[in-house]
């Protein structure tokens, strides 16, 4: 809501990611990447919603050093108690993972911020069904991961 | 409008853009939904914390926006309804989600708490949002075949705004009520 009030635009984290993913590929390749189509609908640009998911991330690191609940983690209990210790298998799944929430994110048009808060919030039809979608996805995958039914 | 000098001030817009941020990443913080175990324990249908975050946030949401809107404040900007895009992309998301723990919001959350793995699943989004730059030429046809343009709750059910928005608060109130007696 505020980020509506601020500029006249909905919150929205992963439009953000890819702006990042534009300018890193400029970083290699230079001004070609803006001739992909994808990146001329979301130029590599700096703007306020990228500030926002800075923010999220020093909000969070002072929220969690102000309680005491900030730690280094790299494997969480509910991970290794299935999974194990190793490090390498985690992260690769990590990797995996947020490739395929980068890229379905994309393909959905929006995130768990876009759609189902900001989305759900303005009552739009696509942002219940997507919402909908991720939570289906997210709990099937989830029972097979850790219960392997 | 006042907003209009807000609109047309980059910086200002931009340190708005930051302090909101920090302050939706204290709130996620606190509400512990930066942790892993939560959020998996979410999706095992264990610990119901996020399912009442985020329809508490829907409910303050949708009541403040409709105010702000009638006050003529803002404007509302509800994405379009594309059920293929919708569909697909959400069941690819869930899967995602379910390997990484944690969706995009959460995840620079999370690594501000000192999650490692959270920061692995940053550069994945990265990489998987570049793959559907990549492609996106040979799929833009398939996703936009399916768009059925800005369609909102109100119009398919042929009801006035703010019924709708009492029905769904009503909704929210009775699964919150619930989740909250049966201690989930």
């Amino acid at each position: 809501m505020g980020t509506l009030i601020i500029s006249d635009k909905a919150l929205g984290c992963s439009t953000s990611i890819v702006r990042l993913s534009g300018m890193i590929e400029r970083l290699f390749r230079g001004e070609i990447t803006r001739e992909r189509v994808y990146y001329k609908k979301y130029p590599p640009k700096i703007d306020w919603q990228f500030m926002l998911v800075i923010g999220i991330f020093i909000g969070a690191a002072i929220s969690s050093i102000w309680s005491g609940t900030f730690s280094i983690e790299s494997i969480p209990y509910l991970w290794g108690d299935t999974y194990g210790q190793s490090a390498v298998l985690r992260y690769t799944l990590a990797v995996f993972g947020g490739i395929l929430i980068g890229f379905g994110a994309r393909f959905a048009g929006g995130c768990t911020s876009g759609h189902s808060i900001s989305g759900t919030s303005q009552l739009a039809v696509g942002s219940w069904v997507a919402t909908i979608f991720f939570f289906i996805g997210g709990i099937v995958a989830t029972l097979l991961l850790f219960r392997g039914i | 409008m006042i907003l209009k000098i807000l609109y047309k001030n980059k910086h200002l817009q931009l340190s708005f853009g930051l302090l909101f941020g920090i302050i939706f990443g204290v709130l996620l913080d606190i509400g512990g939904v930066t942790d892993y175990n939560i959020l998996i324990n979410q999706l095992l249908l264990k610990d119901f914390r996020v399912a009442k975050i985020i329809l508490s946030a829907i409910f303050v949401g949708m009541i403040c926006i409709e105010i702000l809107r009638q006050m003529g404040v803002i404007n509302t900007h509800p994405k379009p309804l594309n059920f293929r895009a919708n569909i697909i992309g959400g069941l690819i998301f869930g899967v995602g989600f379910a390997l990484l723990g944690y969706c995009p919001g959460t995840t620079l959350g999370a690594a501000g708490g000192g999650s490692i793995h959270a920061i692995f699943g940053f550069f994945g989004m990265l990489i998987g949002t570049w793959i559907f730059a990549l492609i996106y030429p040979y799929i833009k046809r398939f996703i936009e075949k399916g768009n059925l343009g800005v369609v909102t709750l109100e119009k398919v059910a042929h009801l006035s705004k703010i019924i709708v928005i009492l029905i769904i608060a009503l909704l929210i109130l009775t699964a919150l009520y619930y989740m909250e007696n049966t201690g989930l």
